[in-house]
């Protein structure tokens, strides 16, 4: 297996999402531009120029036409996947962390970090089939018991009835998207002691897993925000995701931007390390970049994965056929 | 005023009392309707503490008898004695007069400022001899009622039942004959059983907080040492570890214990208030099994140590080091041109008198015996040559020296057993401008103890470390320059050479900067900690073969198991990074590994000697066959119980989460519509797609070329 390296970014990668289909991969940085890519041969396919701050975030509509980014630059915009042409500005007054179309397409929800006097918020959207007609209007607003941390991941739930969000207060809540109420929160005795980083749900939206800089990542129903499984790591967790095919998770991290020249690569641990879903025990690790994991991605197909780094590279893995028939 | 008085009281006078507001009144100033304040109680409590007693008073007897003429020059005379000592009370001084004869009854009080002074001023001055005739007895005041207080008649003193103390040897009982070791990481101090079997460690015992310094092993394993702002504690017992003694010393420091661990040596010292003052220390040195205090010692930090003032952290610890053998029988302390050895039997110095050895800077105790070794650098500017000797204690005999010449440092080192001593010489090369190295090498247990000097093949190495093998006869030095340092081997006596030192091999180009020999010898770990990155080379010296090579990144620590069986590596938290420790067998195999952040300190639990004579355990050794037998068959039972058992635990997860999975289907199921209608009617599910997958083949012209091929006539 060896990877494709896509040198594209010049800044630190933040996040990376397959379409549907598998064909496609998107990704954003720490420079402005997010880029589109081939997911089979790592080619570049063309950017998305706009944005005027770090891009966090980004989401693709089920149809492959859309494309939902979130920036520092305290806008989120929407994009023609096609012609890479701007459709749509939301304005915010503070960075936007996270978006994330819901089932349909219809709706988008949209996180906002405290800044300035502003507290942090998740933002419901509207998306209009036609750009014409869209409006910046937010459905519904949440805003977090804890205003002053950062949320940095909210989803949709089953059928768009509930928000799953979580942040640096390490705590997972699951609100009603009709009426804004919050219906849960995790326990503290078994849930996350550091600041959530990254958040990735299962295909069907049955379960989530949530990865943590107190170097674990764990497994939650996301109907009930039952915890099931914790992977431990030796590193604080950057990135997390499943395989769609088989049972593992893959967890990506390696220790604070700040700390990593003042030791050795070796000890950084910027490994992508596999682990068995049920048996919650390591399998294998997938080295490579040479700064921290800051975002990771599985093509739906579950035949390959991406991985996006501080060392602003991607790196391609399409899976060696003995990676599925690993027996532990 | 009960409540409910206080509530028909309001309700007659038609106040409605929840729309008070309490904290809103004020009292007049100066009257407090006798409400107590919060804080009046902690001010009583200030208050009973000023209440000392009679604890500063001391009564001096045997003064002379004089008459009211001479009162006063007397009292002058007390006084100035008495002021050199402490500070008295204004109008601390009574002396009292006979009434009848006008004469001074012969004895006085005198109250000084606190009862430390006081205590002081009765130790100095007890028994000072104001002339021939009147030497003074001097007594504490509340002696004198505790004594008036003694019963006339003896009584028996009542003897207490016989309680059995717990075993405190239990841990050596393990059926499966494991080690323990100490942990420190975060708040937590751990002990644990190392269990190579399950590649696990057991807990034994977890405790947050049990310390508030760090832990310590008694040197023969029986009790674990706590330290604490009050004092240091023993903790110890059959099953668990419960408090055995406390040993009151408060902001204590450091401890040691004496070799055979009968008494305990807490350290203490105190930062001057005028930074150019030496640091005061206090050590007190208590019997571990009664928790008895055998005597203390105080002093500035320049009294214990040597070279110039004790800097900050005061004296270099252990400022007492005890005499080898398991009597505890000596120790001795090193301080400014003498060495003081005290005895237990009295805890005085031996003679009563310290031995003046002008220069000394080293001292050094034989493991075994009562000998000492000590090391005088050159004086006068090379007119007195370097000195290193053996003396005999307690006869102070100097069993051997030698003399030095143009000695920059020496460093001592006894072999375990007391046969043999290095010391490491360094040398000034003839233009003094640097040093060379070599040994000398005493042979302590042959007649008239005889000296071989060692030098190294290249005499210009320096010397990285060195250690000899424990009980054995052999030792390792790493020497030339770093970063690739070569090790060699020598042993004091060969089949061939019995009284000649002899080299075994050299390793050259090694990534080592520290030796760790296995406690039963033949093994050792040539490591490099810290910049080289915690490479690991396990060596087996017999065979002069490498057993393994390994690596443990960053480790700072390596410490052999009391057995030689297993060897821990730690990182301990001077790094940040991947805090931990990892056991491996004595041959290199990692068995398992343990991640703590925070992680301070590793010890291993020693093991007393063994009961074995040295002929029973060569001929284990050669059956090793014979008695290896059942444990192997231990070891398979234990593989074959933990696989059974994973597998147990693999089928219980996997029947867990295909619940799991069988609820969200069916859910995603029931939702199915729904979620078409959010859709617009969408019908595909990921997973209800059904791509057929076709075979097309597809042909096209790339290319067409002509080409005219010319038949050949």
């Amino acid at each position: 297996m060896r990877p494709i390296l896509m040198k594209g970014h010049e800044r630190p990668l933040t996040f990376l999402r397959y379409n549907r289909d598998g064909d496609l991969l998107f990704s954003c940085a720490k420079d402005h531009t997010p880029t589109l890519w081939y997911a089979d041969n790592g080619e570049r396919l063309g950017t998305y120029r706009g944005h005027n701050g770090a891009v966090w975030c980004c989401d693709v509509s089920r149809d492959s036409s859309r494309l939902i980014t979130g920036s520092a630059d305290q806008t989120a915009k929407l994009w023609d996947v096609q012609s890479g042409q701007e459709l749509f500005t939301f304005k915010f007054g503070s960075p936007t962390r996270s978006v994330d179309f819901s089932v349909g397409d219809h709706l988008a929800v949209i996180t906002t970090d405290p800044f300035m006097e502003r507290t942090s918020a998740i933002h419901v959207k509207r998306i209009a089939e036609d750009p014409q007609d869209q409006v910046a209007d937010s459905v519904l607003v949440l805003q977090s018991p804890e205003g002053r941390k950062r949320i940095n991941r909210a989803v949709w739930g089953p059928l768009n009835q509930t928000i799953v969000s979580g942040g640096e207060d390490a705590v997972i809540r699951i609100w009603d998207s009709e009426t804004g109420k919050l219906l849960k929160e995790s326990d503290g005795e078994v849930g996350h002691k550091k600041p959530i980083t990254s958040l990735a749900k299962a295909a069907d939206d049955s379960h989530f897993i949530t990865g943590s800089l107190d170097k674990t990542a764990k497994l939650w129903d996301m109907r009930t925000l039952t915890l099931i499984k914790t992977y431990s790591t030796v590193v604080p967790v950057n990135a997390v995701t499943m395989s769609p095919l088989l049972n593992h998770v893959v967890l990506g991290g390696g220790q604070d931007a700040s700390a990593v020249t003042t030791t050795d690569h070796r000890a950084g641990k910027f490994e992508a390390k596999f682990y068995d879903k049920i048996l919650q025990e390591e399998i294998g690790g997938v080295k490579g970049h040479f700064g921290p994991i800051n975002a990771l991605a599985f093509n739906p197909d579950g035949r390959s994965f991406s991985s996006g780094g501080e060392d602003g590279y991607v790196r391609l893995h399409h899976l060696d056929p003995d990676y599925f028939n690993i027996k532990i | 005023m009960e409540v409910l008085d206080i509530d028909a009281r309001a309700a007659k006078l038609g106040i409605d009392w929840s729309q008070v507001n309490l904290d809103s009144i004020q009292l007049p100033p100066g009257q407090d309707f006798g409400i107590e304040s919060d804080d009046e109680a902690v001010y009583h409590d200030d208050q009973s503490e000023f209440d000392t007693g009679f604890g500063n008073i001391i009564v001096v007897d045997h003064l002379p008898v004089v008459p009211m003429e001479k009162f006063e020059k007397l009292e002058g005379v007390v006084k100035k004695i008495y002021n050199q000592i402490g500070v008295i009370k204004e109008n601390g001084l009574w002396m009292p007069v006979d009434p009848d004869t006008k004469m001074t009854l012969g004895y006085c009080f005198i109250e000084f400022n606190s009862p430390q002074e006081a205590q002081n001023a009765k130790e100095k001055s007890h028994g000072y001899k104001l002339d021939k005739s009147h030497i003074f007895a001097v007594n504490m005041f509340d002696d004198f009622d505790r004594l008036m207080n003694v019963k006339e008649e003896w009584e028996p003193p009542q003897a207490r039942p016989y309680v059995p103390g717990e075993n405190l040897q239990k841990w050596l009982t393990d059926e499966k004959a494991r080690d323990q070791l100490v942990i420190r990481s975060g708040p937590d101090t751990e002990v644990f059983w190392n269990d190579a079997r399950q590649k696990n460690p057991e807990p034994v015992h977890k405790r947050p907080y049990w310390t508030e310094s760090y832990v310590q092993w008694s040197p023969l394993g029986t009790y674990l040492v706590t330290l604490h702002k009050q004092g240091a504690a023993v903790w110890g017992g059959a099953d668990t570890f419960t408090r055995l003694m406390r040993y009151q010393h408060s902001m204590v420091k450091l401890v040691d214990f004496s070799p055979g661990e009968k008494y305990l040596v807490t350290y203490h010292s105190q930062e001057p208030s005028n930074p150019r003052d030496a640091s005061k220390v206090e050590i007190k040195v208590f019997d571990v099994r009664t928790g008895r205090m055998m005597r203390d010692f105080k002093g500035s930090a320049d009294e214990f140590s040597i070279g110039g003032p004790g800097g900050v952290a005061g004296a270099s610890w252990p400022v007492f080091r005890w005499a080898g053998g398991k009597d505890d029988k000596y120790f001795a302390k090193l301080s400014k041109n003498t060495i003081s050895v005290y005895e237990t039997e009295t805890f005085s110095l031996i003679d009563k008198k310290s031995m003046k050895v002008d220069n000394v800077v080293d001292i050094c105790w034989s493991p075994t015996d009562s000998i000492l070794s000590l090391f005088v650098p050159e004086q006068g500017g090379g007119n007195q040559p370097a000195k290193v000797a053996l003396v005999s204690i307690p006869s102070k005999v100097e069993l051997r020296q030698k003399n030095l010449f143009s000695v920059s440092d020496c460093k001592m080192y006894w072999q375990s057993s007391g046969e043999y001593l290095a010391v490491k010489v360094d040398r000034y090369t003839k233009t003094k401008k640097s040093t060379y190295s070599g040994f000398e090498l005493f042979r302590i247990k042959e007649r008239d103890i005889p000296i071989e000097v060692l030098e190294l093949d290249n005499k210009n190495d320096k010397i990285i470390a060195f250690a000899w093998e424990p009980k054995g006869h052999r030792f390792a030095v790493i020497h030339g320059d770093q970063p690739r340092p070569d090790v060699s081997f020598y042993s004091m006596k060969t089949a061939q050479n019995t009284g000649r030192v002899s080299k075994l091999g050299t390793l050259k180009a090694k990534q080592a900067n520290a030796l760790f020999w296995s406690p039963t010898g033949k093994y050792i770990i040539l490591a490099g900690l810290k910049g080289f990155n915690g490479q690991l080379e396990f060596f087996n010296v017999d065979e002069l073969e490498t057993m393994a090579t390994a690596e443990h990144f960053m480790a700072t620590d390596i410490e052999w198991d009391p057995t030689g069986r297993y060897v821990a590596t730690a990182v301990t938290s001077v790094h940040e990074m991947e805090n931990g420790f990892t056991i491996w067998s004595f041959n290199g195999n990692l068995l398992y590994r343990i991640l703590k952040d925070h992680f301070f300190q590793l010890a291993w639990r020693p093991r007393p000697p063994s009961f074995l004579t040295a002929e029973k355990e060569e001929e284990i050794a050669k059956n090793l066959k014979k008695y290896s037998k059942k444990y192997e068959a231990e070891d398979q039972d234990v593989s074959l119980l933990l696989s059974e058992q994973d597998r147990e635990k693999r089928k219980a997860l996997n029947e867990e989460w295909e619940k799991w999975v069988m609820q969200w289907k069916s859910l995603h199921e029931e939702e199915k519509l729904a979620r078409q209608s959010l859709r617009d009617g969408e019908v595909s599910d990921v997973e209800e797609d059904e791509y057929e997958a076709k075979e097309v083949e597809f042909e096209d012209v790339i290319d067409v070329t002509e080409e005219i091929v010319q038949e050949s006539m």
